[in-house]
């Protein structure tokens, strides 16, 4: 099973959300994960789709995703010509003795601290996913509270636009 | 212009001249407007009937089949229906009354979500938020259903937006960015694809609906002619091409003729023209262990490649792409290999001749064969589900302008009678046959009174084996014992006929059979043939 990242334009309409993420379920495909925002059009959205399965499943998936009248457009975004990234934030417990040293970690991440209490801290980090799996691992030992992802969002490198692929 | 007035003109525009429906509250206001119109409505006695009379009446007009249900309950039981007419691609566009729009999401009476409800089988649907919006969105649901690969379109619509004020304003042209079918095949691959067919040395051509849908059976067949490249059918394909040509084999599938699966498992080189190759056509793939070259035609892509490695995939539109092959096509060496088929299939005929000789009962499959004699050359047949539908596939034979309707993919018992109801409509002159087995029957006798309130003139061919009889078959093949497939305590239908004020004559063998469809087609309206058929009778 391999990881595809498929890059999906969209109608900006009420329901696609739906009727995208109901063919995933109905038809067994697997999703890893799932992001979706407006684009520079108001008109239409993008979403970023994480699957796993083989060459056969994604090319279904990619037909099936193109039957929907919604749909007007599914290329696949692969490592090599693509920049991958995800937003987290974790919320990490930190006595005041720890502190200064969790900021070090991240700021070798290049992370923020976006929220300080007495006992615990939220870090917020951008990056691909090695990089957001190495920071996780490094503030384990302190305790980890509460971590939320974003899920991975994909844009192709260079001068192509989406509209351009056939 | 009133929004209920709107979406009349709608149908007009779109050239619209009957909706089946059953009113409610929600959907009040459009049957005012459609009161003050010329447009017929048939009332249906339960909602699924007016989605698959929708069915038949695309199916038997070729126009879009057009039904209007409340909102709730009148939706939901929509449902069947759409989906039989998604799993056929069957263009419908149902409209559903909705609750008003301020009161969508609070439980109130009658709401449900049907757009959420549908969403797995409709090619697309929506939910109408603005009145202004009803022009534009029920010309892109006729554009969509009858376009591309055909399907159903729902359009659900909350009833204060029923009563608003609106500019009509009509677009002549639908453009939707995410929807733009390829109707031509790539020149390329049609070329290869010929190519291959050249070299074959037993090539077989295998037709489904597409074939039907893309109205290409002239192109079919003269293409077959000038090649002398032997024709397969899926159940769906059944009419595709004349039966009476030289070149049709039979149908193919775990139901099928064993001699045209025999064909396709000896094919080196498989064309398949509009056919999803269903589960139920290719057995699982187990026809195609000679690994065969496949050439697959369909208008979506999504069908290429799903159930079978296709070695040469073409996407357009049957028709077209035929076109395309008959310019170049020209004839091919096949005369050893249709020789053989025949001679496969002349033998099994010979093994059919017992079928006429009971006496106790009436065999299904010589009351079709018998019906096929008699009928005009451009009767419609309807079949249900079960064995009466394996009857009526294996025994009609289609020929001149005759046509087989059937719900092939979903499987859905009642279909036969209300989509009989929608041909009949659409064709106040021609012969329609519903068959039906007691079972299936029994799950639409109430559209009786639809087929008497319409004065329809059709004939309803009833097979009662007093059971379920393809279940009871396939438990005594994996249980090796019945249950819950009994229907021996059956009401007497020619009774129950009468009573909805339907004439109706029983017929218990053979010999009488002939009567019977004489006197079913001098009848000046509905006609009840009831055949008793021995509970043990096989499907095959």
């Amino acid at each position: 099973m391999k990881r595809y990242v498929l890059s999906v334009l969209v109608e900006n309409h009420s329901g696609v959300l739906s009727r995208v993420s109901g063919l995933f379920s109905r038809r067994g495909y697997n999703i890893d994960s799932l992001t979706v925002g407006v684009t520079e059009d108001p008109n239409t959205s993008r979403m970023t789709i994480v699957v796993k399965g083989d060459k056969y499943i994604v090319e279904q998936i990619k037909k099936q995703l193109n039957k929907l009248i919604d749909v007007i457009k599914v290329i696949e975004l692969k490592p090599e010509s693509s920049v991958y990234r995800e937003l987290i934030l974790i919320k990490v417990s930190a006595t005041t003795k720890q502190r200064a040293e969790i900021i070090e970690i991240v700021n070798v991440f290049r992370g923020r601290i976006v929220d300080v209490v007495n006992d615990s801290l939220i870090i917020e980090l951008t990056g691909d996913e090695s990089k957001i799996e190495a920071l996780i691992n490094m503030l384990e030992p302190y305790g980890i509270k509460e971590i939320i992802r974003t899920g991975l969002t994909a844009l192709e490198r260079g001068n192509k636009v989406i509209k351009e692929h056939n | 212009m009133k929004a209920t007035d709107a979406i009349v003109e709608c149908f007009r525009k779109e050239n619209v001249s009957c909706v089946f429906g059953y009113p409610g509250a929600a959907i009040m206001p459009l049957y005012d407007a459609l009161r003050r119109s010329e447009i017929e409505h048939v009332l249906v006695r339960q909602e699924q009937s007016a989605a698959h009379c929708a069915s038949g009446y695309a199916r038997a007009s070729g126009k879009v089949g057009v039904c209007t249900v409340t909102s709730g309950p009148g939706a939901t039981n929509l449902i069947t229906g759409i989906a039989t007419a998604y799993m056929d691609s069957i263009p419908i566009v149902a409209i559903t009354g909705q609750v008003k729009s301020t009161l969508i999401g609070r439980d109130v009476f009658q709401e449900v979500d049907i757009t959420g409800a549908t969403e797995p089988f409709v090619k697309h649907s929506y939910l109408i938020k603005n009145a202004k919006d009803i022009p534009r969105i029920i010309k892109e649901a006729f554009y969509i259903a009858k376009t591309g690969r055909p399907g159903p379109v729902l359009i659900d619509i909350p009833s204060d937006i029923l009563v608003e004020d609106i500019d009509f304003y009509y677009d002549e042209e639908v453009n939707i960015r995410g929807y733009k079918p390829t109707y031509v095949g790539h020149a390329g691959q049609v070329k290869k694809a010929f190519t291959r067919l050249k070299e074959s040395k037993k090539p077989i051509i295998c037709i489904g609906g597409g074939v039907i849908s893309s109205h290409a059976e002239k192109e079919l067949l003269d293409f077959v002619e000038k090649t002398k490249i032997p024709v397969v059918s899926t159940l769906m394909g059944l009419g595709g091409i004349d039966h009476n040509s030289s070149y049709y084999i039979g149908m193919i599938g775990s139901h099928g003729h064993h001699y045209a699966n025999r064909a396709v498992a000896e094919a080196d080189v498989i064309m398949f023209i509009g056919a999803r190759l269903g589960d139920r056509a290719t057995g699982e793939n187990k026809l195609f262990k000679n690994e065969p070259d496949i050439i697959h035609i369909d208008i979506d892509p999504a069908e290429i490649g799903k159930n079978l490695g296709t070695s040469i995939p073409i996407v357009g539109d049957a028709k077209n792409v035929l076109k395309q092959l008959l310019e170049m096509a020209q004839p091919l060496q096949t005369e050893d290999w249709l020789r053989e088929l025949w001679e496969l299939k002349e033998k099994h005929k010979k093994f059919k001749e017992d079928i006429k000789t009971n006496k106790e009962y009436v065999n299904p499959k010589y009351a079709i064969e018998l019906l096929s004699d008699v009928l005009n050359h451009d009767a419609i047949l309807v079949g249900d589900v079960g064995q009466n539908q394996i009857w009526a596939a294996l025994n009609f034979k289609i020929s001149g302008d005759r046509k087989f309707f059937i719900s092939g993919g979903l499987g859905t018992m009642g279909y036969s009678l209300p989509a009989a109801i929608g041909s009949a409509i659409a064709n106040k002159n021609r012969q329609i046959v519903a068959v039906v087995g007691d079972g299936g029957f029994q799950m639409s006798l109430y559209e009786l009174a639809t087929i008497k309130q319409n004065h329809l003139k059709l004939i309803i061919l009833l097979f009662n084996n007093m059971g379920l009889g393809m279940v009871r078959e396939m438990q005594y093949k994996f249980y090796e014992a019945e249950y819950a497939v009994d229907l021996s305590s059956n009401p007497d239908f020619i009774q129950l006929a009468r009573a909805y004020g339907i004439e109706g004559i029983r017929v218990s063998s053979n010999e009488d059979l002939k009567e019977a469809f004489t006197k079913a087609m001098n009848t000046e309206s509905a006609f009840l043939i009831e055949c008793i058929v021995d509970p043990k009778e096989s499907t095959l």
